[in-house]
């Protein structure tokens, strides 16, 4: 079960012919998807095209009537070698998965597919993680596709011209026999916007067909002699029909391309950026009308040498916006045009940033920056806009300027909110039995993994020196295999890791290499830090997937012998327990530890509803939550060094003594447990109270509180008189 | 060339704080309205209580040429934003961090709230951020500042607080739609509207006052009223004690008594009076002299122990305070379990003396004690059996003053009063650092155990920092290093550097 429910927009997924669409990026790739006739879709889900995956599986039935299957596939690899149904076939395919990490994952089969080629049209899906917010290694999808020569789309940002991009690119794979990548930023993924829709198409050649059919052909198979022949026909055939389609079809787009004596290249991505820039510089107005000639690169590889020709004959020079690292397009543009004696400058990262995300200041600035070079007299007479003028004037001066100095002030105050842990988090407490077993045996080497339990190397538990890709916790650690000492390394691994590769990667290399070792697995039910998806072993049961497939048996099955599964994590001692039984035992051989409990977030989604009803029945409900007496806590805020709860937090002090702020449980608390184990375990403070809030009581429990109410209420009083006269 | 443009609107809030509902909202209120709209953001991982900036556009249909869409940004550009809001106050003054808010155009629209980031909340003293600087800052950059606590508005009428604050936009008149307009997309949304509409109109009403926050002068507190049974205790403070240290004596009194008895708190006034005696001249510096040693003196007199927390936790006032943390409605019921973990060591401090250095020293009679103390207990105070365990151990109140604990804090207590009696006519400064170190001890078990540590390894350079003139500063250093991380490697540093 997916963090984010998409049943009622999938609705969307139905309009007809003429319709008018409204609502988000992600949502109308799969309506495009359908209008175009695909008859197969997989991926491996991730921000920003999680939701795409979660789309596609709430509307698995508007699929079916279509005939289009549909996969989760396990890993980035497998995905992009699904599109190999396209290569005999005329049979259009899509896969999705979030890019540079799942391309790096997928590049294998990239390869391979794009050496041999299509004959149905295949899309790659990639969901660009690059800028602001990211939670990846800064790289481009750029690379992948010059490396394996696949075309590249990045169109505008916006619904009509996203969906367009869907249909033309798998027009575009056909006509040139080779697979497209659909790059798509993190913001336009989210946008919201609107286009008119057509009819879905069902495909006109199906699975079925292909598989009652078979086909092959050796010339597309990536082997000796063929390969060679390939690659000549990448260069002699497909890149030149590419071309052509791209100039015929005119994909790419000109404004105003001959108004002024110089202009501006852009990533199709980033048209907004420059145009807002344009508007704001008073040269462009809302609707695109440009006083500047702009060319927007709709596709970004290849690039169009006659298109370029074109737009820079007769032009000074150009500015090319082009986003990230390192500058493909601008080294590739400058060779063209050298190649061709054209002394038209190319200008781009020289009056932009070299790294970082295009967001609107900095393309603002740029702009601005090439505009006074080529045509200042365009900007004179009117004031530069604040984003764009010089960073020592106005404001950014503090002498004699109260106002600016109360607001660098106020920005000095800022900080960071690193991600963490979810409220109640079953993850949480194996890190806290791992910061306890710590004080015990030392510190030890930690290798992490990528998932919600990667947030475990910030504060507050600060636990974890490396991390090499997803499913590679264990692997990151093999080096670290010595008889020369009996102290072991930990390595992390989630279960979404696991079955995406680790259980190979890791646990196999592991046994394989006699590791003597510790692996921690956190089984939390789903791939969680990508939003809840169905894995392997969750426990929920899919009507489209098989489920309940345990890792304990998975991991005995490549030949492990020492295994521990905790089923519950919140048991601080169980956790404690096990890892030093772990880290000690006299026992030889890699050590697997699957640390099992529910993604809270999904929990509680999952059973707030139940509980709601069950209480509005009638039913006796006992609710937990935890909470801290602020007369007893000293403010010393251990508990929260040692947990970082959100629920977990500060307040001020109530008492006139003290100043410190105190500790305090908010509302949000799902009474994991955890504050009471910790409590226990790191003996800290008897501060931490569990409340039992029993709804719909009982004839019983109506009896017992009289019975209490009486007994503990004639003490309550004699406490009362003994405190009598004290306070005003 | 068409020169209108779009209206341009930040939400700068934490992941899973409603956010995107408020960014739903305002589309759903502008396309039903006769304009365009686009929004966008990046989740990632601000959904794991990271920050997170929604960004809007509107266009007026009507504005539009036939056949023409208006392209619209997905990013803000900063200086060019007309309206901001922010969820919290941090995330507020986050938006004047980024540019957004500037005077020429911007109405702000802050919740003055807190959702302390975990630097503030894992500092072992007090981390937190100045708010006032914060707010000072909001006002300071925008041209419309509303600033209200909208989680509280949400608190009080049921809801979350997305609808306060559309609730506060609505009432700026900054965006082209009437009040009903804005109340229909949220009635449209159909999850939540009665809730959802109260605080709207909460969060309306609030941001039409917007009274300019008045700046509190230092209060000058009176003193407070004490019971009748202090009665005799409060004349002697106004007679013997400056007025500026009443409230704080006040406040000491009423704590010892609680603890203790009358007369424990009448023994915390026989032991400030030889300070009195010894104060600086310079007033100011005398007050607050004796103001933190007053302040520090209850909180030590009323350490914490085994007897003190049980007879906290079983007063009926605690029980009601549990009730209304928990918001028990009347057809509910309640439990309380504590969490209690006693140590060989808890046990002998609540012993008399003399048998509490016994047990501590006797390995065999520890370790017949030490199984029963290896485990936490959870003890229901609110069932018969846990509540009489409690109320029994509080009843051992009158046996505390023999008891080992009390002779080990009361000693402590004398050593650290002489010394700042000692300091207080030539050194004050220092004597009021030494006052405040009393800080670093506190908590229980470990955490106390390392706070005395601390404390000692602080004092300990005291010969040597008598006679440096920085020494009041160096031993504040000190202290905030002790504060610094609970390995204590900063004060082992800083140690190291006070030569």
């Amino acid at each position: 079960m997916a963090e984010r429910s998409f049943t009622n927009e999938v609705q969307k997924l139905r309009l007809g012919e003429g319709d008018e669409f409204r609502g988000e990026g992600i949502l109308a790739v799969t309506k495009a998807l359908l209008q175009s006739g695909v008859a197969y879709v997989a991926g491996y889900q991730g921000a920003p095209i999680s939701h795409l995956m979660d789309v596609l599986t709430d509307a698995n039935d508007i699929l079916q009537d279509l005939g289009v299957h549909f996969e989760h596939s396990a890993s980035e690899a497998t995905a992009t070698a699904t599109l190999a149904a396209s290569v005999n076939y005329p049979l259009r395919g899509a896969v999705t998965f979030k890019s540079t990490v799942g391309t790096n994952v997928a590049s294998d089969a990239l390869a391979n597919l794009a050496s041999g080629g299509v004959t149905g049209g295949a899309m790659l899906i990639v969901g660009e993680d690059y800028g602001e917010g990211s939670s990846i290694m800064q790289e481009r999808s750029h690379a992948f596709a010059m490396k394996s020569q696949v075309w590249l789309i990045d169109p505008r940002p916006n619904l009509e011209s996203i969906v367009r991009a869907v249909e033309m690119g798998f027009e575009l794979s056909e006509a040139s026999r080779t697979p497209v990548m659909l790059e798509l930023r993190i913001r336009a993924c989210h946008v919201h916007g609107r286009f008119a829709t057509k009819a879905n198409k069902r495909p006109s050649f199906t699975l079925k067909d292909a598989i009652e059919n078979p086909q092959r052909d050796a010339s597309r198979i990536v082997l000796p002699p063929a390969t060679y022949t390939q690659e000549q026909e990448k260069i002699t055939e497909r890149w030149p029909a590419a071309v052509k389609f791209i100039q015929q079809h005119q994909i790419n787009e000109f404004f105003a391309a001959d108004a002024k004596d110089f202009g501006i290249v852009m990533q199709g991505g980033l048209y907004n950026s420059v145009l807002r820039s344009l508007e704001l510089l008073g040269l462009a107005d809302a609707f695109g009308e440009s006083k500047v000639p702009l060319y927007v690169l709709n596709i970004t590889y290849p690039l169009i040498d006659d298109e370029f020709k074109r737009f820079c004959a007769g032009k000074r020079g150009i500015l090319l916006v082009e986003e990230g690292q390192p500058d493909f397009i601008e080294q590739n543009v400058n060779s063209m045009l050298r190649k061709a004696d054209i002394q038209t400058k190319v200008h781009g990262k020289d009056v932009l940033p070299m790294v970082g995300e295009y967001t609107g200041g900095v393309v603002l600035k740029g702009v601005a920056r090439f505009l006074e070079i080529y045509a200042p007299e365009l900007l004179q007479d009117r004031e530069l806009p604040l984003a764009a003028r010089p960073a020592s004037s106005g404001l950014a001066v503090l002498d004699g300027n109260p106002k600016a100095f109360a607001i660098k002030a106020a920005s000095d105050e800022v900080q960071g909110r690193p991600p963490s842990f979810c409220t109640g988090c079953p993850e949480r407490p194996i890190f806290t039995a791992m910061k306890l077993i710590e004080r015990e045996l030392g510190q030890h080497h930690v290798s992490c993994d990528i998932g919600c339990h990667l947030f475990s190397i910030l504060p507050p538990f600060n636990i974890g020196a490396t991390t090499m890709g997803y499913g590679l916790g264990w692997a990151g650690a093999s080096a670290f295999n010595t008889t020369e000492t009996s102290k072991r390394t930990i390595s992390m691994m989630g279960d979404g890791g696991f079955w995406h590769n680790g259980l190979t990667s890791g646990v196999g290399n592991a046994v394989f290499n006699q590791s003597d070792n510790v692996l921690m697995v956190v089984d939390n039910g789903y791939s969680a830090a990508t939003g809840g998806q169905d894995v392997l072993s969750s426990k929920a049961i899919s009507p489209i997937r098989s489920t309940n497939n345990p890792i304990e048996k998975a991991v005995r099955g490549v030949g492990v012998k020492w295994t521990r599964t905790v089923t519950n994590t919140y048991s601080l001692t169980q956790m404690r327990d096990v890892l030093r039984e772990a880290l000690t035992t006299k026992e030889k051989g890699p050590k697997v530890i699957i640390a099992q409990s529910e993604c809270q977030l999904n929990r509680q989604r999952r059973i707030k509803p139940q509980i709601r009803k069950k209480i509005a029945g009638g039913e006796r409900v006992v609710r937990e939550r935890f909470g801290i007496d602020p007369d007893t806590c000293t403010g010393d805020h251990s508990c929260i060094r040692l947990s970082g709860c959100p629920s977990l937090t500060i307040k001020p002090n109530p008492d006139p003594l003290r100043r410190d702020p105190i500790a305090t449980v908010i509302d949000s608390c799902v009474g994991c447990g955890l504050c009471g184990e910790v409590a226990h375990a790191a003996v800290l403070c008897p501060s931490f109270y569990r409340a039992e809030i029993i709804n719909n009581p009982t004839a019983w429990d109506r009896f017992k509180l009289r019975l209490r109410t009486s007994v503990i209420g004639w003490l309550q009083n004699r406490i009362e008189r003994r405190l009598e006269g004290i306070a005003a | 060339m068409n020169t209108s443009h779009s209206i341009t609107i930040a939400i700068l809030a934490m992941g899973g704080e409603g956010g995107g509902v408020l960014a739903d909202w305002l589309v759903d209120l502008a396309e039903q309205n006769g304009y365009f709209a686009q929004t966008t953001s990046v989740p990632g991982v601000a959904q794991r209580t990271g920050a997170t900036v929604y960004y809007l556009e509107m266009f007026p249909e009507a504005g539009a040429p036939p056949g023409r869409l208006p392209i619209m940004a997905l990013s803000p550009v900063p200086g060019e934003v007309d309206i901001v809001i922010a969820s919290e106050l941090m995330e507020a003054g986050r938006a004047l961090q980024r540019g957004l808010v500037t005077a020429d155009r911007t109405t702000f629209i802050a919740s003055t709230h807190r959702v302390y980031s975990m630097t503030e909340r894992t500092a072992m003293g007090d981390g937190r951020v100045d708010s006032d600087k914060l707010l000072e800052g909001g006002r300071a950059a925008a041209k419309q500042f509303v600033s209200a606590d909208f989680a509280q508005l949400a608190e009080d009428t049921g809801s979350l607080i997305a609808p306060a604050l559309y609730g506060a936009l609505a009432a700026t008149g900054r965006l082209p739609f009437t009040r009903a307009q804005f109340e229909d997309t949220i009635t449209r949304g159909g999850v939540g509207v009665k809730s959802s509409l109260k605080a709207f109109v909460a969060g309306f009403e609030v941001a039409q006052q917007t009274p300019a926050p008045a700046l509190v002068a230092a209060p000058v507190t009176p003193m407070p009223a004490v019971g009748a049974r202090l009665a005799a205790l409060a004349q002697r403070i106004q007679q013997d004690f400056p007025p500026a240290n009443h409230a704080t004596l006040a406040a000491g009194i009423t704590r010892a008594a609680d603890y203790q008895d009358v007369a424990y708190a009448a023994s915390y006034l026989d032991r400030l009076q030889p300070l009195l005696a010894s104060l600086p001249a310079d007033p100011k510096l005398a007050a607050e002299l004796m103001d933190d040693t007053a302040r520090h003196l209850a909180l030590w007199m009323s350490y914490e122990d085994t007897v003190r927390v049980a007879d906290l936790k079983t007063r009926r006032s605690r029980f009601e305070r549990v009730g209304g943390e928990v918001k028990l409605s009347q057809a509910q019921h309640l439990g309380i379990n504590e969490y209690l973990h006693p140590r060989v060591e808890e046990i002998a401090d609540t012993l008399p003396a003399g048998l509490g250095r016994w047990l501590l020293a006797t390995p065999w009679a520890c370790a017949c004690v030490e199984p029963f103390t290896r485990k936490g207990r959870t003890v229901q105070t609110s069932s018969i059996r846990g509540y009489l365990l409690l109320y029994i151990i509080a009843a051992m109140r009158p046996l505390r003053p023999r008891s080992l604990r009390f002779q080990v804090e009361h000693q402590r207590i004398a050593d650290w009063l002489a010394t700042i009696t000692r300091l207080a006519p030539t050194q004050p400064a220092l004597a009021l650092e030494v006052a405040r170190s009393q800080r670093l001890v506190k908590g229980y078990g470990d955490t106390h155990a390392r706070g005395w540590r601390s404390y000692q390894r602080v004092m300990a350079k005291l010969p040597q920092l008598q006679t440096m003139p920085q020494g009041a500063q160096q031993l504040h250093a000190l202290s905030q290093a002790a504060l610094a991380d609970d390995s204590g490697k900063a004060l082992e540093q800083m140690l190291a550097a006070t030569v």
